[in-house]
């Protein structure tokens, strides 16, 4: 490194790869991504994609985004705006620049600023750096297309193959900018194309070339940053997205229970990955069935659930709606079930890539009659694995459809997950019939602690019965309009969900003597963690009591309402879990923080409303 | 070896003179005679008269939300593809809200014996005019008569790519049983038409082919490689005329039995097989007995056939592995 260079030791780093759908940027942040979390970093990551299916080359609405958070310790957001901006086109930064820092390094191929780039951006003139206010000194322009192709000059590649290598390039340049051992990118990139060794080979000799171009010409950025890792917890890793997280808890349920998993659904964004990835593992004997539309998705797991299976169905809010007269059957059938809700901006088609947690009181209370249902909420990209066994357990062990609330942030955004060992999770035990009631078994005889029926599967003599979705006696299953029985089934249901124990729900920071609790649920665990890290940092005292567990609420709920001076319920809809939190906490007045602009909550706005209250 | 008793549960509750009560008897009799155990049996119905059947029957059952029976049956019979499964629908629950159910489970041949009970109204809902009602139909939804055409279940049966399609009347205990054991004999979607009246809101629609004496006169038995012939003296048949089908009179211009068509249910092309399936009276007789019964694979046996060629082709096979398959770095 040059003497000029200063070297900073940075806490934690944002850095924001941008640039047109087309160019590549997923796969470099995600690169990038694992080679930090490789060294150990602490990483979240979160894409940003456009809704549009192919929005015109360099366009504003085309230009997608992968936001990466490295840290030296523990990351619990992709980062509210970057040190970093990539803007492999002019739209990316007339557009990606808000999310850059006071004084973030901007890296633009200049290349694509050219007249007609401009033109499609809706810059009015040539200067665009002036234009929208950004310091020339804090930008490496560098004629990113004109050296990719010098690169590959030799290569024997078409033109349209080179020019996909451009975000290779932009890549090695950030790993030079913190200092990033290339080997991990090779490795991964030999891996990735391991049936095409000319295209790993490309890429590996462009990024190295954005690497040296960094080293050689550093002088426009004056500093290298540097993260070190804290606080290592030793093990191995992967990375992993929500989505795929909570596949791979349904995987672990199912071969915990020794029950085949069954998904029948229906494509939706943003929650098509897990059938995507459920599809894949049929080496598992793991049955997915894309079915003719939502309601086929759910109503086929109804009858995979009755035939033995450990049934699932998937979707984002729109898919719920359809859903919602099958669920309801699941109820009455008392049959297992769990339903995966990838929350995403509503209502109807609403904003189809992006985030919301609106979706809280149709899981909840979404269906005719008294309809009781477990939901639970994903609290981070990691914790899709541990919310989707554990739907899928108390599914099983109490007879019941349960609903899991993750949303498009969780879902999308990746982080480090440390293997799990099944042999730590705790057994699943569905209520088969036990083989001595045989002859005085009736379909709904429940066990009288907890009031869970017991499970017959078809094939096995002697168990044979009925299910159905019209009101049923309360033992022997037979059609019931009686109104006391009708009046003790919706009781008896409502028991047996009501009495499910879950957790109490955890308080984080000043537990004693905090004078502001923030409260939250789902996938807003890690923006409110890191406000609150923010404010008792600056002295004020403030606790956290993020909620995982919607339906039923932690024993302890109303306990955590009460116990601080000052409560504020934040999330990203217009007051759904706080007049939840009041219907089931007497006399509980929160303030409120909602949002629904379909983005992740931003740290410092949440900091600076909280600071009011406070 | 089974008897009808031993698929049989409780009282039904239909009206006195339904077809529904018939056609029970008729499958009860044909599963016994098929002789699947009633616990290796389903019966997945959906909502309307006729899907209250399972509550009746000795097996495993459900009677599930409307017009979802064919899209529950397929998750049971893809996820447990040891059980046969039958799938009860009225003309309301299988073609209306059931319709897109109906046809994909055709077109992906999922192994359901599914029987469709017409009676070309709604009945439970207490008599408003159903997708198969004729144009003109006046019901309690219709006061001046429909105006809009019917479904002909096998006209959509075939349209979706439907590979066995029979039709029996209610009131033939016979005609019905045989081709309920013909439908479980079928590896496949199996649709089974059973023509009914509802005594209370719309009786006398199958009229002309209720009775022995109706049938003799008005329908035809398809019978596999027979010639078509059909009259209360066995004086008509059916012959080819152009692009389409005639009835002519044996003996009549010198037609003998040899210039008939001779029934193929196993015949690909179905262009036959449709055209016999839409004769109505009172020009036409109507088909009765299997129309259509050509072999192909079935959705559930290649979901685990393919299930059985990924296991032996991958080298995962648990959590664990399948964790192992990821790129992994180690924290140390």
């Amino acid at each position: 490194m040059a003497n000029n260079l200063e070297i900073k030791n940075l806490e934690q780093v944002v850095v924001r790869f941008s640039g047109d759908s087309g160019d590549g940027m997923q796969l470099a942040g995600n690169i990038f991504s694992t080679i930090s979390a490789t060294v150990g970093n602490s990483i979240s990551t979160f894409p940003d994609y456009p809704a549009d299916i192919r929005a015109p080359q360099g366009s504003l609405t085309g230009v997608s985004g992968f936001q990466v958070h490295i840290g030296a310790e523990k990351v619990y957001t992709p980062g509210d705006k970057c040190d970093v901006l990539v803007a492999m086109n002019a739209a990316a930064l007339k557009t990606q620049y808000k999310y850059a820092k006071q004084g973030a390094a901007i890296i633009i191929d200049t290349d694509s600023f050219k007249k007609t780039d401009l033109t499609k951006a809706q810059f009015q003139t040539d200067d665009y750096l002036g234009e929208m206010g950004i310091d020339p000194d804090r930008v490496i322009a560098c004629p990113l297309t004109t050296m990719v192709k010098d690169c590959l000059a030799d290569s024997g590649m078409d033109n349209k193959a080179i020019l996909k290598c451009r975000n290779m390039f932009a890549l090695g340049l950030v790993c030079w900018l913190f200092d990033r051992d290339l080997n991990i990118a090779f490795n991964f990139l030999k891996e990735k194309f391991a049936k095409k060794p000319g295209v790993a080979e490309a890429n590996i000799k462009v990024i190295q070339a954005g690497y040296d171009y960094g080293h050689n010409t550093h002088s426009s950025v004056a500093n290298v940053y540097r993260i070190e890792t804290k606080n290592k917890v030793p093990g191995r890793y992967m990375d992993i997205t929500g989505n795929k997280a909570t596949a791979y808890g349904l995987i672990a349920a199912a071969e915990k229970a020794g029950l085949r998993l069954y998904l029948g659904s229906y494509p939706i964004t943003p929650a098509t990955d897990v059938l995507h990835e459920l599809s894949k593992h049929k080496s598992l004997g793991v049955t997915t069935v894309q079915c003719e539309d939502e309601i086929a998705g759910c109503a086929s797991a109804i009858g995979a659930s009755f035939a033995g299976a450990l049934a699932c169905t998937s979707t984002s809010g729109p898919g719920i709606c359809l859903k919602s007269e099958a669920m309801n059957l699941a109820v009455i059938l008392e049959l297992p079930l769990v339903v995966l809700d990838v929350q995403r901006g509503g209502p109807a088609t609403g904003l189809p890539t992006k985030s919301e947690q609106t979706d809280l009181l149709q899981a909840l209370y979404g269906r005719n009659g008294e309809s009781p249902m477990p939901v639970l909420a994903a609290t981070s990209p990691v914790d899709c694995f541990d919310a989707a066994y554990e739907a899928a357990k108390i599914a099983l062990e109490y007879m019941t459809p349960v609903v899991l609330l993750t949303d498009a942030f969780v879902a999308n955004g990746s982080a480090a997950f440390k293997l799990p060992d099944l042999k730590n999770y705790p057994a699943i035990n569905p209520p088969y019939v036990p083989q001595e009631m045989l002859g005085t078994w009736t379909p709904y005889l429940r066990n009288e602690a907890n009031k869970v029926r017991y499970w017959a599967i078809p094939g096995r003599e002697g168990f044979t019965h009925i299910l159905g979705g019209l009101e049923k006696d309360n033992k022997t299953g037979a059609i019931s309009t009686n109104p006391e029985n009708h009046d003790l089934m919706c009781r008896l249901r409502a028991e047996k969900i009501a009495n499910i124990p879950v957790p109490n729900v955890e308080v984080e920071g000043d537990k004693d003597d905090a004078q502001l609790l923030l409260v939250g649920f789902g996938s807003t665990y890690g923006h409110l963690h890191a406000a609150m890290d923010e404010m008792r940092a600056n002295g004020k005292k403030v606790a956290l009591a993020q909620f995982k567990y919607i339906n039923p609420l932690p024993k302890n709920t109303a306990e955590v309402m009460k116990k601080y001076p000052k409560v504020v319920v934040a999330e990203q809809n217009l007051g759904q879990f706080a007049g939840y939190l009041r219907m089931k906490v007497d006399g509980f007045v929160p303030y409120q923080f909602n949002e629904v602009k379909g983005q992740p909550f931003v740290v410092s706005e949440l900091v600076e409303a909280f600071n009011k209250i406070y | 070896m089974f008897t009808a008793n031993d698929y049989k549960k409780g009282q039904p509750r239909w009206c006195p003179g339904c077809g529904d009560h018939s056609f029970l008897a008729a499958l009860q009799k044909a599963m016994a005679e098929i002789g699947v155990p009633p616990y290796q049996t389903a019966v997945i119905s959906g909502i309307g008269c006729s899907s209250r059947l399972p509550h009746y029957m000795a097996t495993y059952g459900m009677n599930t939300i409307h017009g979802r029976a064919a899209a529950i049956a397929t998750g049971c019979k893809v996820s447990n593809p040891s059980l046969t499964v039958w799938q009860v629908s009225g003309d309301g629950d299988g073609l209306a809200i059931g319709g897109n159910h109906f046809i994909h489970a055709n077109r992906r041949n999922i192994d359901l014996k599914m029987i469709l009970l017409n009676n070309r109204i709604y009945g439970l809902t207490k008599g408003q005019y159903s997708p198969t009602s004729p144009r003109g139909f006046v019901s309690k939804s219709s006061p001046y008569g429909t105006v809009e055409d019917p479904f002909r279940p096998a006209e959509l049966c075939f349209g979706a790519r439907g590979h066995f399609f029979a039709r029996a009347v209610a009131s033939d205990m016979n005609g019905t049983v045989e081709i309920l054991k013909q439908a479980h004999s079928h590896k496949g979607a199996a649709v089974c038409e059973i023509l009914q009246n509802c005594v209370i809101f719309n009786n006398g629609t199958h009229d002309s082919v209720y009775t022995r004496e109706g049938r003799l006169k008005n329908a035809i038995y398809l019978q596999q490689g027979k010639p078509m012939i059909f009259g209360e003296n066995n004086e008509f048949g059916l012959m080819q005329d152009g692009f389409g089908i005639k009835v002519v009179k044996l003996g009549e211009n010198g037609i003998t039995e040899k210039d008939l068509l001779v029934h193929d249910a196993h015949c690909e092309d179905n262009t036959l097989q449709l055209k016999l399936a839409m004769m109505e009276g009172p020009d036409f007789p109507i088909a009765l007995g299997v129309i259509r019964d050509v072999e192909a694979p079935t959705y559930d046996d290649a979901v685990n056939a393919q299930i059985d060629e990924i296991k032996a082709k991958k080298p995962y096979h648990n959590f664990a592995e399948l964790l192992e398959t990821n790129d992994i770095w180690e924290v140390k």
